[in-house]
Parts: C-alpha cells; sequence; structure tokens
C-alpha cells in the first residue's frame, strides 16, 4: 500500500496536525510520499522524513503559495496517480478537507473526515469517525480501491520513527480554469497559539462580565502557551472575535487541557469541547451544568481563582 | 436567479445521543428535528436574497425519507417558494451529493450549511462543486452579490480572508451571514400549499458503508478542588492528569 501525505504549511512551518497525518499513514503500514505545496523552508520538508515518509514531494510553484482549493485538488489527484497512491491521508482544516472531497470525487475514492482512529483492517478497512459533534462514533468501511482520509486531531501520536526522506521538487501543470475563486486579502492572528490547533485552551464564558476582564484570562493562557477562547454569546456581544468561539457552531478543540472559566456547560457549547483530554471547570456556581463533564472543578469567583491559577502555575514552572 | 437551499433534518443540538438494534441505528424516541442550524443561516441568506432582488426563487431541497417532510414545511413556511425531497436515507456524503448534484443543475446559487451536525462531514458542498463542476466555497461568513461576481469572508483557522468568485457557485454558510429567520403565521399558512416534489433518488453504489455506531465511553466523577487549593490543581494536573 502507497499513502500520499498532504500537508499543510504556516508561515513555511509544517503544521503539527500535518505530521500527525504522516505518522498515521505510517503507522497503517506501507510505503508514505508526503506532498508540499508552495512556499517551504527546506529544513521543514527534510524532516517530514523523521516521522516516516520516505519521500517529499515539494511543488514550489509561486501560484501555490495562496491555498485554492481547486487549485490543490488537481494537483494532489495527479500526485496520486503519478505515485501510485492508494490513499490520500490529510488533516480536517478549512482547506484540507475540500480539497480531500474533491479529490474523492475525481479518483473514485471512498471517503471519511473526522477519523480519529488507525483502520481495523481485519475485515475490509474499518475507520471509526466522531459524528454528532462529538456525541458519539461512526464506524466505516471504506470499500473502493481507492480511499481519501481527513483526521481529526489527535488521530495518530506525532512521534519519531522515520529516517531520512528523499526531498524531490514536483513539477506541476496549473490549468487556469481552476483558478475559480480569488484570495483577495486574508486577516490572520499571526504569532499566537492558533485555537484549533494549541494544546492548551483557556476559555471564557458570559461570567466574565466583560471584554475588560479579559486580561487575566490572557496572562493565564501566556503562562500556558495556551489559545484562548470563548462561549457563543460572548463572542455574539462582540467581546471577542468570531473565530475564538467553541462550541456546536464554532470551533470544535481538541486539547491536552481546557480551561472553563465563567462558562456554565450548555451542551451546544460541550459539543465543540468534548474531544479534550483533560477538562478544569471554574464558575461560582456550584450546579454549573459543565461540572458534569469536568475532571477537576473549582467553585468560586473568576476574578479571584484565575490569577491565583497563574501565579501557582509561575511558582510550578 | 435561482437559489437552490440544502437542508439536513437533523436532532436538535440539546438532544441526547442514542443508538437501537445494535448500535445500527440511531434512536429517533423523543428526538426533536430540526433544520441543520448552519442550513438555517443558508436559508435565511436566500430569503434575503430574494427579498433584495425581485425575480429570485429559492427552492429548497433535502435528501431525506417521507418524515424529513415537517422540516422542509417549516423552510417554506421561512419563505422557500418550493422543494424537492429526494427519497432516500441519507447515509454518506457522497450518496447525498450525487442527489444534490443530480437537481442542482441551471441554479446561480446553491446555498448549503458549513456542515450537517449529525454526521459532521463538512464535504457535501465541495463535492457538489466538484460534481458540477462549480467553485464552492466554505464556511462563508458574507455572501454579496455584485452583477455575477460574488465576494465572500471565508473562515480560516485563526482568521478570515476575502474570496471572490462568480456565479454559478456553491457555497457553504455560517453566521453572521444572516439572521435566522422565524416563520409567521402567513407563512406557515401558505407553506401547507407551496409544491413539494418527490423524486426517488439516482442509483450510487455505496462505498462508505457504515458497520456500527458507538458512544464515547462516560466520564469518571469530576475532582472538586477547595477554591484555596488551587496549587494542588496544577499539582494534579502535573502529576495526575499528566497534562502541564
Ligand atoms: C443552535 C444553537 C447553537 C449554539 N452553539 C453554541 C456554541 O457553539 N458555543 C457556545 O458556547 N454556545 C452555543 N450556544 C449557546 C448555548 O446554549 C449557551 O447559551 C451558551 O454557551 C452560554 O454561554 P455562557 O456559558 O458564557 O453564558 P451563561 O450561560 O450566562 O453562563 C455564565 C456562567 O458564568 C458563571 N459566572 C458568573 N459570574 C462568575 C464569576 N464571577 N466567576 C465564575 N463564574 C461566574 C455563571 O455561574 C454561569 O454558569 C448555542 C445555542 C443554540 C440554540
Ligand atoms: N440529507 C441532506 N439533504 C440535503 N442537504 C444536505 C443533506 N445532508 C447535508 N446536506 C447539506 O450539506 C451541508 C454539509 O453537510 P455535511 O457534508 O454532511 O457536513 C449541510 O449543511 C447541508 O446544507
Amino acid at each position: 500500500m502507497t499513502a500520499l501525505v498532504f500537508i499543510e504549511t504556516s508561515e513555511g512551518k509544517v503544521k503539527k496536525s500535518s505530521l500527525e497525518a504522516v505518522c498515521y499513514a505510517k503507522a497503517m503500514g506501507g510505503k508514505v510520499i508526503a506532498i508540499v505545496l508552495g512556499i517551504a523552508e527546506a529544513s521543514e520538508l527534510q524532516q517530514i522524513g523523521k516521522y516516516g515518509a520516505e519521500k517529499v514531494l515539494h511543488a514550489a510553484d509561486p501560484k501555490l503559495n495562496q491555498g485554492i482549493i481547486q487549485v490543490y485538488a488537481s494537483v494532489l489527484t495527479k500526485a496520486m496517480q503519478d505515485e501510485q497512491a492508494d490513499v490520500l491521508v490529510l488533516a480536517n482544516s478549512s482547506l484540507g478537507t475540500p480539497v480531500a472531497a474533491k479529490v474523492a470525487v475525481k479518483t473514485g475514492a471512498s471517503f471519511a473526515s473526522n477519523v480519529v482512529e488507525l483502520p481495523d483492517t481485519a475485515s475490509g478497512f474499518v475507520v471509526k469517525r466522531s459524528i454528532y459533534t462529538g456525541k458519539a462514533f461512526s464506524h466505516v468501511d471504506l470499500k473502493g480501491a481507492k480511499k481519501v482520509i481527513a483526521l481529526k486531531k489527535n488521530a495518530a501520536e506525532v512521534k519519531e520513527t522515520g529516517g531520512q526522506a528523499s526531498v524531490v521538487n514536483y513539477a506541476v501543470t496549473l490549468s487556469d480554469a481552476d483558478f475559480n475563486t480569488t484570495i483577495l486579502a486574508s486577516e490572520k492572528a499571526t504569532g499566537e497559539v492558533l485555537l484549533p490547533e494549541a494544546e492548551i485552551v483557556v476559555s471564557g464564558g458570559r461570567g466574565m462580565k466583560g471584554p475588560e476582564h479579559w486580561g487575566i484570562l490572557e496572562e493565564l493562557a501566556k503562562t500556558l502557551h495556551a489559545a484562548t477562547g470563548c462561549s457563543k454569546p460572548v463572542s455574539d456581544i462582540g467581546w471577542r472575535p468570531h473565530h475564538e468561539h467553541v462550541g456546536q457552531t464554532g470551533v470544535k478543540v481538541a486539547p491536552q487541557l481546557y480551561i472553563a472559566i465563567g462558562i456554565s456547560g450548555a451542551i451546544q457549547h460541550l459539543a465543540g469541547v468534548n474531544s479534550s483530554k483533560c477538562i478544569v471547570v471554574i464558575n461560582k456556581d456550584p450546579e454549573a451544568p459543565f461540572f458534569k463533564a469536568a475532571d477537576y472543578g473549582i467553585v468560586g469567583d473568576a476574578f479571584d481563582i484565575v490569577p491565583k491559577l497563574t501565579a501557582a502555575i509561575k511558582a510550578a514552572q | 436567479m435561482k437559489i437552490l437551499v440544502c437542508i439536513s433534518h437533523v436532532p436538535d443540538t440539546t438532544s441526547k445521543i442514542n443508538f437501537v438494534e445494535n448500535q445500527t441505528r440511531f434512536d429517533t424516541a423523543g428526538v426533536q428535528f430540526i433544520i441543520g442550524p448552519y442550513d438555517d443561516y443558508a436559508l435565511a441568506r436566500a430569503i434575503e436574497l430574494k427579498e433584495a432582488t425581485p425575480g429570485t426563487t429559492v427552492t429548497v431541497l433535502n435528501v431525506g425519507l417521507a418524515d424529513t417532510e415537517p422540516t422542509i414545511r417549516k423552510a417554506l413556511a421561512i419563505g422557500a417558494d418550493d422543494a424537492i425531497r429526494v427519497n432516500a436515507d441519507p447515509t454518506d456524503s457522497f450518496f447525498v451529493a450525487t442527489q444534490i448534484a443530480e437537481h442542482g443543475k441551471g441554479y446561480d446559487l446553491i446555498l448549503m450549511g458549513r456542515e450537517s451536525i449529525d454526521y459532521n462531514s463538512g464535504v457535501v458542498h465541495a463535492m457538489v462543486g466538484e460534481l458540477l463542476g462549480l467553485p464552492s466555497i466554505s464556511p462563508v461568513m458574507k455572501l454579496d452579490l455584485e452583477g455575477t461576481k460574488v465576494k465572500m469572508t471565508r473562515e480560516i483557522e485563526g482568521g478570515k480572508e476575502q474570496v471572490e468568485s462568480t456565479l454559478p457557485l456553491v457555497a457553504g454558510c455560517q453566521e453572521p451571514i444572516a439572521e435566522w429567520k422565524i416563520p409567521n403565521m402567513r407563512g406557515i399558512m401558505s407553506a401547507r400549499t407551496k409544491p413539494l416534489k418527490v423524486i426517488e433518488p439516482k442509483a450510487v453504489e455505496p462505498t462508505a458503508v457504515l458497520k456500527k455506531f458507538e458512544l464515547p465511553a462516560p466520564k469518571g466523577a469530576v475532582k472538586m478542588i477547595a477554591a484555596d487549593q488551587v496549587a494542588d490543581l496544577v499539582t494534579k494536573l502535573k502529576t495526575e492528569a499528566k497534562v502541564l
């Protein structure tokens, strides 16, 4: 079996979720070939080998620097043919998921997104998917000769099991018709830890009383190298930007640690956090529903507890 | 202009999820079904565009069995002109996309939700775009028409991008593209007589076959920590949970 892994970069660096995809493909057994589109640092390309790719295709055409979904889908389809890949593996993302869906249609492959575990190949090729916004799983047999798998975060552990990869220039012929959308501008938080990728998330709800009180959350987040999130009403009122809102209708996070401060724990909020490894809830109401979904809880006033927590973490570092 | 809005029929966001028949079927007992919340945004934007541009028609399409008709009627009550129900159990994204593509020809704009909240694939719009050879963009937070040009804001990880494309186009919608609309009495009355066409599905060989469902393992009991023992929490996160 040969797996092609689509690697996403951010500011020239390979995303951790893409390394998870490489490790997932490696753990499936068989040959792993990675492909990087657009600008990427040479050292970054090289290191993909350590995680299990034996070859890294780099298509450096500057027209690929912007992630145009249709263009990427055509390039990956061609690469699957050129490398005779049976499986395409990539990480779920705003770019990866639609690209995967299009490649699946173009190649006639069986497709699954939000995959959380390695396939069970005892009989067939059965993948486990997260459905109902994390409230359940389904086991789906991918029957096609070709398969496209989009992974949810944490589907595989990132570990170094490989060696050297040969980095090869991959020449592409791009079709004008695929440039059917134009990205005019993008605004992206830079330098900060991005919420969907974060290992630790510090999230605040309406209990924070107002945007002027976010300083204590940001201080805690900085101490932990965490991303900040919020509940939906908080972004609806405009206390925090929309892309920070966590839940059923917002970002679904899967960090090691989720700290919820002044959030009641409505089921729609929980839908976005139930893949977290460990949940800490700080709420002044002992009856807050969030405690039922938590691993650790503190009943108390956020304005008292949060600074103390930040100090305790600093003391322990 | 002709707009097609694809709606999924999904359990209300507060539903408890359960399975029956050896974990192979969703348990509908006591579950309230709604228009997918993101699909509701798509519908609301379609109605706004209809109100802004005379001569615009809005058709809703659902791939589902007869039990989805109240949900479709609700979309008609909100303001869609007519509806199509493709009579099939929507088991797999590619199957659903094929049915939508089959009936989606000739529309200027095909609006969907960014994802359905049951199977959460977030892919039907991309597949429909591919099948019809149209650009598809998701998740779209803002969509404005300027002639045949479409200007959109798309959410990306940690930010957003401004995207431009041309009609015809497929878009997966999310807030704040429009405010959800609630049907009024007149809408509810007129919805009863609006046309709802039932069409048999195009045969598609399933390539992803459901084996069974599974519920996550129940969460252990929460460990409470006294408000004056915050340092104890830090220790537990380090040594017990091993997440720091
Ligand atoms: C279709 C639909 C989709 C939705 N999607 C989402 C979603 O994606 N994400 C989401 O978050 N919500 C979503 N919601 C809204 C959700 O139902 C809740 O209304 C929302 O999560 C509540 O936000 P909150 O916990 O910040 O506010 P509240 O419910 O007002 O809770 C505030 C909490 O803060 C506590 N508190 C107050 N003061 C303090 C203090 N000084 N110190 C400590 N604690 C304090 C209170 O005890 C309370 O528990 C959705 C709703 C619907 C209908
Ligand atoms: N059974 C269905 N009938 C009509 N439209 C659907 C159906 N399932 C999904 N869709 C549309 O496709 C979008 C994306 O769904 P999904 O790819 O399943 O997350 C939804 O928000 C709907 O607009």
